[in-house]
């Protein structure tokens, strides 16, 4: 039985799949949001058109859909945010993907690169928070 | 009309992450925090997606190209190496810090200021890989030249 919590996950996912195969059949791209806003930020004067209207649907539809008093309870702190920021944009330019791009794009074509870096990148963040929540005195976080 | 596709595509996933609530880090930690209370539901958004996506990626592929490009530009099956590995678990480490990988924090950052730091410091931090240690582009000219020199190389090394 599917309990009805685990339905907008699935239909989250599937219009995430949707967007994917959009890209893919009309234009031959690949989903990845790390490789849009890396490609941009490396070179935006050679960015392309479809790069741009990416990102700006992702922020049109946050900016739309997210209010701004649903404010996210920050469990973490500033510094910890620049820090995890700065990991997250180095390793995914250094990995070449990141959820999206090796984790829903590589897997539906059964990419084993994509499949390497996504176990990989599932379990350092497991054991990240695993470390941080259980073995930090207290579990403060 | 390719801005009007990727803005289409990018509204798509932008709805989708919110829909699945993956713009709200503790969501994300709850699926990464295997001890605890464990909340599976990105498990389900991972499903939700490849089970869509990869029926359509295996009929284009036999299809051969898209409708409105001329080729697939999915990324050639290489090597498994270093650079892969040392580069997912930076990341890895990066999004069990914070919570948030790319796609929710561009969409999150107009309306969370967590948000919106994560992604400022996470575009530095492409940069910094680009421009001090990414040298692919080098690196890619020295192989081609390195090829010729095989040769002399050789016989120094063997």
């Amino acid at each position: 039985m599917l309990s009805s919590a685990f339905l907008p996950p699935l239909v989250g996912g599937a219009l995430i799949g949707l967007s994917a195969t959009l890209l893919l059949a009309l234009l031959g791209r690949v989903a990845g949001v790390s490789g849009i806003v890396g490609n941009v930020v490396a070179a935006p004067k050679s960015s392309q058109g479809w790069q741009i209207g990416f990102i700006a649907g992702l922020v049109a539809t946050g900016w739309l859909l997210l209010g701004q008093g649903n404010a996210v309870s920050a469990a973490v702190s500033p510094t910890t945010l620049v820090i995890a920021g700065l990991l997250v944009g180095f390793g995914t330019r250094m990995g070449s993907g990141c959820t999206s791009g090796h984790g829903v794009c590589g897997l539906s074509r059964f990419s084993r690169r994509s499949l390497v870096a996504t176990c990989v990148f599932m379990v350092t963040a497991m054991l990240v928070v695993f470390a941080s929540r259980h073995l930090v005195a207290g579990g403060a976080l | 009309m390719k801005f009007l596709i990727g803005l289409a595509a990018g509204a798509l996933f932008g709805l989708g992450l919110v829909i699945a609530q993956m713009t709200d880090p503790s969501r994300i930690i709850g699926f990464l925090d295997l001890f605890g209370q464990w909340d599976p539901r990105l498990a389900f958004v991972m499903v939700g997606a490849i089970a869509v996506h990869a029926p359509f990626v295996l009929l284009l592929r036999r299809r051969g190209k898209p409708f409105l490009a001329n080729t697939l530009r999915i990324a050639p099956e290489s090597r498994i190496d270093g650079r892969l590995v040392l580069g997912a678990a930076i990341f890895g480490v990066g999004w069990g810090l914070g919570g948030y990988c790319p796609g929710p924090a561009v969409v999150a950052a107009s309306r969370h200021s967590s948000a919106a730091l994560l992604l400022l410091s996470m575009i530095a931090g492409m940069w910094l890989f680009d421009r001090v240690f990414d040298r692919r582009g080098k690196t890619s000219v020295n192989l081609i030249e390195s090829v010729k020199v095989v040769p002399t190389t050789a016989k120094f090394c063997g």
